[in-house]
């Protein structure tokens, strides 16, 4: 059962990434919007803010491109394909296969994103190799949030604004987290406690997961 | 009796609180002299909102489980009333914190613990309004429901430690993120707890009354 269950997802996530491929608009859409995001910033701020405000403007355009990068992803399926997916694979299947497609997809968006900071807005990273760690962490925890937020957003036909009220209070505890462990990459001394905020960020990543797999079957039931 | 006897207790309890909390001796501690006593309102409508949408978190748990229209209700007027308290809490502390702290927002973790529930919860009105279909609504609301409970109460254990706090405990007070157990008198105590009991019992008591109205005006369009 468990080998059939994650040859579904498997198959779930291969035709996430196929959609992806064939339609690259969608995939270069959300790309243009990082490097226009980015450059828009970099025009307003000109070169090399402070480490402070370049932490905090870094996570910030995170969040807007990842509500961006996932609102899609339960708005694309058609009534009719859902009921297609949910009678062949199962809701919890399904929602498993959006969140690694989700996460894949806004861990890469975010490292282009880190790359085109560096580029417009100096950089103030003193250890890269850590503050590359917590880029991909960061944006796991984001896009498992969004994720399930989408498909709320989605099962009431509503857009992306919906998205940003229900998900900016609940994101608070990850994005605090994440500026805090950040810090540490901007210093050179090392800081005490590190890894139990790392820890908890992936407590905390896993209970949403947990949360996801238990109320997704609820949210699709028809 | 065995309906009401609650609500006489509510009645007795906060009629104590407003006698006793104004008239017992309490301690004098820094620059709080005897603001001291907004304790027995502040402290205690923040405690009834955390058990409000507690109650409103197990009626979301139980329409999932079996979906009754009523239950749906239940989960959305517990946490109209909780929100309400939640914004008196919000208020009387603000005017507090301006007495003894300078200004009204301080950054404090507590106050943005209560400003995120504030936040998440008009979003549960929103995303409750924004759909027609019964049926539906009531799923989608109790998925946003337990989904965002089960945040916040992390949220609120986690921001003390990180953001530094002007509340008794200070900065990295473990486990307790409202009230420091310690600095409170024997005699204040004797005050506070009936008054968090008082101010929760009429947080239920409004909402049940919210839901008797309803309940009227479906029969009224039912006929």
């Amino acid at each position: 059962m468990a080998g059939n269950q994650s040859k579904h997802i498997w198959a779930l996530v291969k035709k996430d990434f196929l959609l992806e491929v064939r339609q690259q608009y969608t995939f270069y859409g959300i790309l243009l919007y990082v490097a226009s995001t980015i450059f828009v910033l970099y025009m307003a701020m000109g070169e090399g803010p402070e480490e402070k405000v370049w932490n905090g403007l870094f996570w910030m355009i995170q969040l807007f491109i990842c509500i961006n990068a996932v609102a899609k992803s339960f708005l694309q399926e058609s009534r009719g394909r859902m009921l297609y997916f949910y009678t062949i694979a199962g809701a919890r299947d399904f929602v498993l296969a959006k969140l690694i497609f989700n996460l894949v997809l806004m861990m890469l968006m975010s490292l282009v994103s880190l790359l085109l900071f560096q580029l417009f807005l100096g950089n103030p990273v003193h250890n890269p190799l850590k503050f590359i760690g917590i880029v991909c962490l960061g944006g796991c925890s984001l896009s498992l949030v969004f994720t399930f937020l989408a498909a709320i957003a989605a099962r009431a036909q509503q857009n992306a604004a919906l998205m940003a009220i229900m998900g900016f209070p609940l994101i608070i505890p990850q994005i605090l987290l994440l500026m805090r462990i950040s810090n540490a990459a901007f210093a050179d001394v090392i800081q005490a406690g590190l890894t139990s905020i790392v820890l908890m960020l992936i407590g905390l990543d896993i209970m949403v997961v947990a949360l996801a797999v238990i109320l997704f079957p609820f949210l699709w039931k028809d | 009796m065995r309906q009401y006897w609650w609500k006489i207790l509510c009645i007795v309890l906060l009629l104590y609180t407003f006698t006793a909390g104004f008239l017992v001796k309490v301690p004098e501690i820094g620059n709080l002299y005897q603001t001291i006593r907004n304790l027995f309102f502040h402290v205690p409508m923040w405690f009834a909102q955390l058990v409000l949408i507690t109650i409103s978190l197990v009626y979301s748990i139980m329409y999932l489980r079996n979906p009754q229209a009523k239950y749906d209700l239940y989960a959305l007027q517990f946490v109209q009333t909780g929100t309400v308290l939640g914004c008196l809490g919000l208020v009387t502390g603000m005017i507090w914190a301006n007495y003894t702290w300078g200004t009204p927002w301080n950054n404090d973790p507590k106050q943005l613990g209560v400003a995120i529930a504030l936040l998440i919860y008009l979003a549960y009105f929103v995303l409750r309004n924004s759909m027609t279909d019964l049926d539906k609504r009531g799923r989608v609301a109790a998925v946003y429901n337990i989904f965002a409970y089960f945040i916040y109460i992390p949220m609120i254990l986690i921001l003390p430690r990180l953001v530094e706090s002007l509340h008794p405990g200070g900065k990295g007070v473990e486990g307790n993120p409202g009230l420091n157990g310690g600095d409170l008198d024997p005699t204040m105590r004797l005050v506070f707890w009936p008054a968090v009991l008082g101010w929760t019992l009429l947080g239920v008591w409004i909402t049940t009354l919210y839901l008797r109205m309803k309940a009227l005006e479906e029969k009224k369009h039912a006929h």
